[in-house]
């Protein structure tokens, strides 16, 4: 039997956390894949792997995406954030991180990277939501352990520090 | 829940991809937000050979056109800039209406319109709403073009008349006429899950308010998206909650739902009845 032939791969460059970031996979590759196994930033959970769980969002372009739902091909030369790049280069929590941990709005934590990559792109265009506006804003995440409403606490608790540190 | 090997090419101009995609003929498949198409790929529920990608080609697909007549939205345009835009918006709220119904915020980042009228999904919103306001397309091939009407675009669930080697480059959504008020409503069984019933209204009223026109698009009770007109049930009743339930009895009475996992036909049935009702009331 004759060996399949080997898959074409391509080479992707994208800006991840604002620094330059390359490798060569197959079209095939899911940016999540690429995230998590090419440039080892495991931060990125996959969870259900076709766009229900919402742990898998980034920010592409500064707006929130399911990374399971887009090929790395496809984003050659876009701008990428993940769950690493929320932090300060020094470790300092980003606000939303630091609402999290006071609102105990993670037990496992699974779910988490894709909350805390979709509510920061979320206040940064409604800086004062309303309770039913963050309601909405996390509708696209599953979280199955903490509950959601130490969750929604925390968008609003992160809505008013931002707020603060804008003043 | 990895997609399958294929061919890829991303072309840099809508000339190219169209050229590629006459020489792949059936084997060429149009990537676009993906947002469709990618979880289809990942379940291995599709295997095409060959994905021509145009999200590079922005520039030339990209755009919200809106004009008083309607609004032109390109095949790159996505779901969250049209449910964005004031003007689009101002011309046919029914755009926003439906939009905010579709997925969840994160999907319409990366979804587009057109994309979703291609894949014709029968329990999709945009389907219905093109039909409601009795929009077309505009399909692209290597050296030539062609307007589809909403009404010959779906073929039945999941499929259209394009032919291969065909892009919808731009959806045509026109306004309705003068006092028109629209509603969309659904229920579905999680917030941002695909509708288990879903309707979109149109009444269009006289000067003096008295109703002239009322029409109504269906979503997932049928294979394609239904249309009904509702106005004589709307016009003749005795009194106006008779009018708004005998509309409501025609609607439950004309779908033709399946049963699945989510729901059985009649509950279908029943909620295109309900939903009718409710949106012909929202809409007034």
């Amino acid at each position: 039997m004759s060996e399949p032939e080997p898959e074409p791969e391509f080479d992707v460059s994208v800006v991840v956390n604002g620094g330059p970031r390359s490798a060569t996979v197959p079209a095939r590759r899911l940016l999540s894949d690429f995230l998590r196994h090419d440039l080892e930033l495991t931060g990125t959970h996959v969870g259900c792997e076709h766009g229900v769980c919402g742990c898998c969002t980034v920010l592409l372009d500064a707006r929130p995406v399911r990374s399971c739902l887009v090929f790395a091909v496809s984003v050659r030369g876009h701008d990428i954030t993940t769950v690493e790049g929320l932090a300060a280069p020094d470790g300092t929590l980003s606000p939303v991180q630091r609402a999290f941990a006071e609102c105990h709005a993670l037990q496992c934590g699974f779910c988490t990277p894709g909350f805390l990559t979709t509510i920061t792109a979320f206040l940064g265009e409604h800086p004062d939501p309303t309770e039913a506006e963050a309601v909405e804003a996390i509708s696209g995440n599953l979280c199955r352990c903490t509950g959601y409403q130490n969750i929604v606490k925390a968008t609003l608790r992160a809505a008013e520090t931002l707020r603060t540190q804008q003043q | 829940m990895k997609p399958p090997p294929f061919a890829y090419s991303a072309p840099g101009t809508v000339t190219d991809a169209l050229a590629l995609l006459a020489a792949l003929g059936p084997d060429g498949k149009v990537l676009a937000g993906g947002q469709s198409l990618v979880p289809l790929l990942n379940m291995r529920l599709a295997a095409p050979a060959h994905l021509v990608d145009i999200n590079g080609l922005e520039a030339e697909l990209g755009a919200v056109e809106v004009t008083d007549a309607g609004v032109r939205v390109g095949a790159l345009a996505r779901h969250s800039a049209v449910e964005a835009s004031a003007p689009a918006v101002g011309v046919l709220p029914l755009l926003r209406q439906a939009l905010t119904q579709v997925a969840h915020p994160v999907i319409r980042n990366r979804g587009t319109v057109v994309g979703s009228l291609a894949h014709a999904d029968p329990s999709a919103e945009l389907p219905a709403v093109l039909c409601l306001v009795g929009g077309s397309v505009q399909v692209a091939s290597a050296g030539s073009e062609r307007i589809v009407a909403a009404a010959d675009l779906f073929a039945g669930p999941m499929e259209t008349c394009l032919r291969p080697g065909e892009l919808i480059v731009s959806a045509w959504f026109p306004a309705l006429p003068e006092r028109t008020t629209t509603a969309f409503l659904e229920v579905t069984r999680r917030h941002g899950d695909y509708a288990v019933c879903g309707v979109a209204v149109a009444v269009t009223r006289d000067p003096d308010g008295a109703i002239t026109g009322a029409r109504a698009a269906y979503v997932s009770v049928s294979d394609t998206p239904l249309v009904l007109d509702l106005t004589d049930a709307l016009v003749t009743g005795e009194a106006a909650g008779d009018r708004v339930f005998a509309a409501a009895r025609l609607a439950a009475a004309s779908v033709s739902p399946d049963d699945d996992i989510h729901a059985t036909a009649g509950y279908r049935r029943h909620l295109a009845g309900v939903l009718t009702a409710r949106a012909l009331r929202a809409a007034s």
